[in-house]
């Protein structure tokens, strides 16, 4: 699997994102800077990574999601690329369209940096399928907007179509109905504000992050 | 000319910033204060000189970056 990491001004978590990918797929990730205008030939999945893309001027995530390499990922998408989004990438998708909803300020103000217990909902994607459905599993989450809004109606067809991929088991921002992540219609899309990058080896205190990019290989290699 | 657009949380959206703006008023003794909702203003400033142009192209502007529409109102006020 050949992978590409989206690089902006003030993302701070690519090269995190690039070792865990490396990682997985024994490959590395084109490091694709955010004027370039056409992703690398070749090129199987798109990692968004976290960080403070342009400084979060604006709101999280509004400046970098109509940067020039961007109109390409969203091409890629919807030509049923693979396209993950963490943290500030997650903010960067729902600000492209290409996942629903908005990431709003943490309901209690704060910039919170810590571990986090997550279920994992689905197993049913290329992201998840590393996990068991109903899986309980810990991931660190640094964030000051990840509070996820989703109208009824959003939030009724998120549930019903099985694209709620991560929830949180003791929810630290106020998202909806305990949001931490979520798939495209066509389940090829996932944002999640929680960092799999961070927990990908024993070093830095555990796996549990390693089995998205394992699974997510995984899947790939048997498609 | 010169634009300012205001960009406000649509009603229903939960306002964090504006809660917290609420509580640091009653805190200060203005306890007559039901609800404060938080937004900001982008001021600009325009080359066009064509007005229906200048309020199209804000429009434009607003739709594609200025504001969130899916959580944001946005209201375009021009002056000469």
């Amino acid at each position: 699997m050949q992978s590409a990491v989206i690089v902006f001004p003030g993302s701070n978590c690519d090269r995190d994102l690039k070792v865990a990918l490396t990682k997985a797929t024994g490959k590395t990730p084109h490091m694709v800077w955010h004027k370039d205008t056409a992703l690398p030939a070749g090129v199987d999945f798109v990692g968004i990574p976290g960080g403070f893309s342009f400084g979060d001027y604006l709101r999280c995530g509004a400046i970098a999601a109509r940067a020039p390499i961007m109109q390409s990922v969203i091409n890629f998408a919807n030509g049923g690329g693979i396209v993950m989004g963490i943290c500030n990438g997650f903010q960067v998708l729902v600000e492209t369209g290409l996942l629903p909803g908005a990431l709003m300020r943490n309901a209690g103000l704060k910039y919170i940096c810590k571990d986090v217990a997550l279920k994992v909902e689905t197993s049913q994607s290329l992201f998840t399928n590393g996990y068991n459905q109903g899986e309980k599993i810990t991931i660190p989450i640094a964030h000051h907007d990840g509070n996820y809004l989703a109208d009824d109606a959003l939030l009724a067809r998120l549930k019903g179509e099985d694209r709620i991929a991560f929830t949180y088991e003791d929810n630290p921002n106020g998202s909806v109905a305990d949001i931490a992540g979520i798939l495209s219609e066509n389940r090829r899309v996932m944002g999640m504000m929680p960092h799999p990058e961070r927990l990908n080896d024993p070093a830095l205190g555990g796996r549990d992050g390693a089995k998205l990019f394992e699974g997510l290989m995984s899947s790939l290699a048997d498609a | 000319m010169q634009a300012k657009v205001h960009v406000t949380l649509k009603t229903g959206v939960l306002d964090p910033q504006g809660e917290a703006v609420r509580h640091a008023l009653g805190g200060l003794g203005f306890e007559n204060v039901a609800s404060v909702r938080q937004g900001k203003v982008i001021e600009l400033e325009l080359t066009e000189t064509d007005r229906a142009k200048a309020q199209s192209d804000l429009t434009d502007m607003c739709e594609k970056l200025l504001a969130n529409t899916v959580i944001e109102n946005y209201q375009i006020d021009i002056s000469d």
